[in-house]
């Protein structure tokens, strides 16, 4: 049955809960009077890997931004372990979009990396060699710890992109929110950061990443939320990647959608 | 020396340290100004002087260095904030507010001055501006010497600066780099900003006050933006900002004194010269940054397509030699190239049309392989020499090379020769030997030629 | 040697305007309102012809991005003074000549936005790096050069700094003429190419691959700057005009998202700030004149930033709280609405009585008690609900109304959603007013349906009573044209 109605389970009551890494209750975020998201409401459970897919335009990015306190909210709340982000921040590791810095500027990958453990510096702390080998350490493991003293402006994209990650991995959080980490990166690129997603979550950490490409979510993502500015759907992939509810995500009839849900159905077929 | 140029330690010796010291002091905090891309609130805040002096003595009548130099920062500090204000709330584009704000309380501080002036018979002229030529004229007893006032507020602005940059290293980096990350990490960007904003407050008070105003906003944008040219480490690019002011100031200072003589006046403006000086420097690291410069960026070009050239000019004569030769092989027994006729024009004006080149630069290319020993010259065209056959010979291996392997690897018909045109000048021997290990016949190229061995024309070592 | 500050000497602040205007404080304003003296009239309306051309082409530079372009070629013209008059009589004019000195001046400013463009297409430097060396470096050579004149006897005879910075006291009709004259230069060059500066201001890209050359384009909008620049140096003097290139345009952001409606609010202001500045300046005969224009400007900016009817604070802020009771009330009212909904679509009875606990309305979303309680004390002030015998919510007549309307109206945007997904996000306005506002009439109609057959088919639950007065109307839709970023 189409539920119409508000999205949200009648009568029950929101207990802060510390174990949940992400909780986002109500979330509406406007932006000059149009509302870009609203109603946004789901849980993330520790340990999985959860993948927010949309069209373009569905404010996937917004949401985003709006649980890191870099957009105001109209109305809602975001819970992280249990309480507001102010005080989780240090448990969180944000990889941005590549678009969002200058790599022009006069700096090299490994400065680059080590600016994630500034946070646990502190104001008039030095950066020591441990913090360098740390972030060293942190390259290695997304394969690129050769490039370590290129400046940033020679990388290609899957390089900047890894750089990214890095950055986020030296901080050894246990909540990552990645936007759009696969953009327009080649395949073995790819490749590693699934595999670090995927240590990752052996690890018991947690992962919320926008992703673009439809054809990997069952691949890669063990629960999915469908945003176009509310919540369509979400819950375990199998459950929720249905070509129904992307028909209703997505609109029209997008050939890819049928070869997403057929390969799911082929994966279900074969279990 | 001193005696020809008419240098006196007092005096030039004061006006020399007084740019110096001014010039380094802005170029610290300018670095981060330029990274910013906030390079022009230096100059509104450097205007906001004025009105702060004006306000200050307004409000307490005094007319101590102090009280107006703290009036002076606080007009600075309330411009960046101001102008941030604006671009928040109003959503206004960033420079539309800086120029709202400074030129507003520029206004504001004229017509302040013009009230102070009247109500207290003040010549606006003495409190307000300063010129490096009076500087040696205030001078202030210290440790038993007569010390120029102003060298000794620039001195320790620039030990200010100094600390500053220092301590703050790691936070002006991430503020400027990715703000969000940095606020999201728990520092204040807007704090950082409003850090380096007070700062540069200061150094642009102290400066008005010992040279006005051109030069520190100068310092502030054009030795760092000369050092972002030169390098790409923030560490390093600081410390080229502070060198390339330092030398500005000097060069400066020296021509403030040589120029008007040579052109028959009695002097000219230093502040002005060092601003000059700084405009140079930048002017040389945009031609000639090894990195970045223009003229040196044209140059590798030229370098390259020579390069390029050169080597096709090998490799089309070694063609010919092979169309030439009965065996299909070229060797130096068979052909003789000049004879038109079956192998086309092989003169001049043929193999520059062949190469897609002037006739100019076809010579060009044919005297510096002769330099190298690749050719000689026979008359209107060149014969190959032993060791350009194996050049050429080695060249032809890889264009032929990429074509059987692009050709392998499923790249249409029509375009292998055209990339295999573009790679064949940046394959080694190795790169070779493993294209060779790769393509399925490593005799013959799709075309059908015979593709030449790595050894075919090696030169047997001498016994 | 001692050095002026030339750019203290630039405001011009040294020369009141209208010297010779003598008499009581009524008489002067009397005489003036009447236009009767002479200088008076001249510099009025030099002023006011300038604040309109500056404020023409400093939409076109704050659009670009640019705004402080200004700043840096007005600074940059310096230099060319200074060897014009060095120069001009080794072409055999006299170095004092007007003229000579305002080409000197336009030459070295077009030098200057040539270098802009050169250093802008460096690595690693930016915009704001371009103008700030190109400021600083051709300032620095002016002074240099000025310094250099000052010392000749010509010079000083010349009194060439008046000349350079200008008295507007001394405003002939000559100068008026010249003033007119550039702006009617300015207004033409910027309707001739109108089209294709709008393209270069929004979307480089596009213009570069329909042909247009863009650095011609920036040549040519910067050139349009040093025009205003040269003419204004002698009117308000140099920081002075830059703010006039900044400050008109800036407030007439705030009134429109339309450009043509843009330029002429921004010529509005720039005129009107050069007419009463100018004015007040003659009453108040000791003020800088070029100050006192600047800051009626700056007066009419700070007035625009808070009551532009487009983007003005005011405006905004309102709009704000409005979204947010309207997000408030509809929730409300929703939420009542629903929760009696789906209690009704079991029993099967008709719910006569819409109304919900306050407990099961603080459950339903994430509101926190004092939110709630202000959102039912606004409603019920509203007349929209009440307070029931029972202590529960209820909505009244005219709150059935509203939230049948809103229901229906939130169903029809989901229905789009679903349908249009993915050309959803660049329409949905969901707290427009009505759906026809957004939408065109054959798609509402055709949404409706939908609406009614998911509704026949048991999907959602039926309204017990007819949903009036939904007939779409045929409504004209609003397009947007010509929107500004």
């Amino acid at each position: 049955m189409v539920d119409l109605r508000c999205g949200r389970k009648l009568g029950r009551q929101h207990v802060s809960d510390q174990s949940i890494p992400l909780s986002i209750q109500d979330l509406t975020v406007a932006w000059h009077r149009r509302p870009v998201i609203w109603d946004v409401e789901f849980d993330v459970s520790p340990g999985r890997l959860v993948g927010i897919v949309g069209p373009n335009g569905a404010g996937k990015s917004t949401l985003l931004k709006a649980v890191m306190d870099l957009v105001p909210k109209a109305s809602g709340r975001v819970e992280i372990f249990g309480r507001p982000w102010r005080e989780s921040r240090q448990r969180v590791g944000y990889v941005p979009q590549r678009e969002s810095v200058d790599w022009d500027f006069p700096v090299s990958v490994l400065d680059v990396v080590t600016m994630g453990l500034y946070g646990r510096i502190g104001w008039f702390g030095r950066v020591r060699r441990g913090h360098r080998e740390a972030a060293r350490r942190a390259l290695e493991q997304v394969g690129i710890g050769e490039l370590a003293d290129r400046q940033i402006s020679q990388l290609s994209g899957g390089q900047q992109q890894r750089t990214f990650l890095a950055r986020a991995l030296v901080q050894e959080a246990d909540l990552y929110l990645m936007d759009e980490p696969f953009a327009a990166v080649d395949a073995a690129t790819e490749q590693a950061i699934v595999g670090i997603l995927r240590s990752m979550r052996a690890a018991g950490r947690t992962a919320v990443v926008i992703h673009h490409d439809l054809h990997t979510v069952p691949d890669y993502f063990d629960s999915v939320v469908l945003l176009n500015m509310r919540v369509v759907a979400e819950g375990p992939t199998h459950e929720v990647f249905t070509r129904e509810n992307l028909e209703r995500t997505y609109g029209g009839r997008l050939t890819l959608l049928e070869e997403a849900t057929e390969a799911l159905r082929r994966r279900e077929q074969r279990l | 020396m001193t005696d020809a140029l008419d240098w006196t330690w007092q005096y030039d010796g004061v006006i020399l340290l007084t740019g110096l010291l001014c010039a380094v002091a802005a170029s610290l905090p300018g670095n981060f100004l330029v990274l910013r891309r906030t390079s022009l609130l230096g100059d509104a805040v450097s205007h906001a002087v004025l009105p702060g002096i004006a306000a200050a003595f307004l409000l307490t009548h005094s007319r101590t260095g102090a009280v107006l130099f703290v009036g002076a920062v606080l007009a600075g500090l309330l411009t960046a904030v101001l102008t941030e204000l604006i671009r928040d709330i109003g959503s206004v584009d960033e420079g539309a507010s800086t120029g709202v704000v400074f030129t507003t309380l520029f206004a504001a501080g004229l017509v302040l001055i013009v009230q102070a002036a009247d109500a207290v018979d003040l010549d606006p002229g003495c409190v307000l501006y300063g010129a490096l030529e009076d500087s040696p004229l205030q001078t202030v007893r210290l440790i038993g010497t007569e010390i120029p006032r102003v060298a000794l507020t620039l001195a320790g602005v620039l030990l200010l600066n100094l600390l500053f940059v220092f301590l703050f290293f790691k936070e002006l980096l991430i503020s400027s780099f990715d703000p969000g990350l940095a606020t999201t990490g728990g520092y204040s960007a807007r704090l950082v900003h409003y850090l380096l904003m007070i700062v540069v407050a200061i150094t642009a008070v102290a400066s008005f006050e010992a040279a006005g105003n051109i030069l520190v906003v100068a310092m502030f944008i054009v030795p760092p933006s000369s050092a972002l040219l030169l390098t790409t480490r923030l560490s390093r690019m600081i410390w080229l900002s502070a060198g390339i002011a330092a030398i500005s100031a000097v060069a400066g200072h020296f021509s403030a004194i040589f120029l008007p003589r040579w052109l028959g006046y009695r002097s000219i403006s230093t502040a002005g010269m060092m601003t000059l000086c700084a405009g140079l420097c930048f002017l040389m690291a945009a031609l000639f940054s090894p990195s970045a410069g223009v003229l040196t960026g044209w140059v590798r070009r030229v370098r390259l397509s020579l390069r390029i050239l050169c080597e096709d000019l090998l490799a089309l004569l070694y063609r010919i030699e092979e169309r030439g030769s009965a065996s299909g092989v070229a060797g130096r027994s068979d052909i003789a190239i000049g004879q038109s006729g079956v192998l086309g024009d092989t003169g001049f004006e043929g193999l520059a049309k062949k190469l897609l080149c002037t006739r100019r630069l076809l010579i060009l290319a044919g005297w510096i392989q002769q330099y190298r020993g690749h050719l000689v010259r026979e008359g209107q065209t060149w014969r190959l020499t032993d060791s350009g056959r194996r050049v050429a010979s080695l060249l032809v291996r890889s264009h032929r090379l990429w074509e059987s392997y692009l050709a392998t690897e499923g790249v249409g018909p029509g375009r292998i020769h055209r990339q295999a045109e573009t790679l064949e000048h940046y394959t080694s021997e190795g790169l070779r030997n493993r294209l060779d290990t790769g393509v399925a016949d490593g005799a013959v190229d799709p075309h059908g030629s015979r593709i030449p061995r790595e050894d075919d024309f090696r030169i047997p070592p001498v016994a | 040697m001692r050095v002026p500050d030339f750019e203290v000497f630039a405001a011009g602040h040294w020369w009141p305007l209208v010297p010779g205007v003598a008499g009581s404080f009524r008489d002067r304003i009397g005489s003036l309102l009447l236009f009767e003296h002479y200088n008076t009239r001249v510099v009025v309306l030099g002023a006011l012809l300038l604040g309109l051309a500056s404020g023409m082409v400093g939409c076109f530079t704050l659009l670009r991005r640019r705004a402080l372009v200004g700043d840096a070629l007005s600074h940059a013209t310096l230099p060319g003074v200074g060897l014009a008059f060095l120069l001009g009589p080794l072409a055999g004019y006299d170095g004092g000549n007007r003229l000579v000195l305002l080409a000197g001046a336009a030459a070295s400013g077009i030098a200057g936005a040539a270098a802009i463009l050169f250093i802008r297409s460096l690595p690693r430097l930016k915009e704001d790096a371009a103008l700030g060396i190109v400021l600083s470096v051709f300032f620095g050579a002016g002074v240099a050069l000025l310094t250099v004149v000052q010392q000749t006897s010509a010079g000083r005879a010349a009194g060439l700094d008046r000349y350079i910075f200008g008295q507007a006291a001394s405003m002939t009709a000559d100068d008026a003429r010249l003033i007119a004259g550039t702006a009617a230069l300015a207004a033409l060059l910027i309707a001739c190419n109108f089209r294709s500066l709008t393209l270069l201001c929004f979307d480089e890209g596009y213009a570069a691959a329909q042909g247009y050359s863009i650095p011609l384009l920036d040549l040519l909008l910067m050139f349009l700057v040093v025009l205003i620049t040269m003419i204004g140096l002698q009117a308000v003097g140099l920081i002075l005009m830059i703010a006039m290139l900044v400050i008109p345009a800036a407030a007439a952001r705030f009134w429109t998202n339309r450009l043509w409606v843009m330029l002429l609010i921004s010529g509005l202001i720039g005129g009107l700030s050069g007419f009463l500045g100018a004015m007040l300046s003659a009453v108040f005969a000791d003020l800088p004149s070029g100050a006192v224009i600047v800051l009626t400007c700056s007066l009419l900016f700070f007035l625009s930033l808070l009551l532009g009817r487009e983007r003005g604070v005011l405006v905004r802020s309102l709009r704000r709280r409005e979204l947010s009771a309207a997000i408030d009330r509809e929730h409300l009212l929703r939420g009542i609405w629903e929760l009696r909904e789906s209690a009704v679509e079991f029993s099967g009875a008709v719910a006569e009585r819409r109304a919900a606990g306050f407990e099961e309305l603080l459950s339903l979303r994430s509101w926190s008690v004092s939110r709630l309680r202000a959102q039912i004390r606004r409603a019920s002030a509203e007349g929209l609900v009440w307070l029931n015998s029972e202590g529960a919510i209820e909505l009244t007549r005219r709150g059935v109304m509203e939230a049948e309307r809103l229901v229906h109206h939130h169903r029809l945007w989901e229905l789009y959603l679903i349908t249009h997904a993915d050309v959803a996000a660049s329409r949905v306005d969901r707290e427009a007013d009505a759906i026809e506002h957004v939408l065109e009439p054959e798609l509402i109609a055709r949404l409706e349906q939908l609406l009614l057959q998911r509704q026949r088919s048991g999907e959602i639950p039926a309204s017990p009573h007819e949903m009036a007065g939904f007939q779409s109307q045929a409504g004209s839709v609003a397009s947007p044209e010509g929107r500004l970023p």
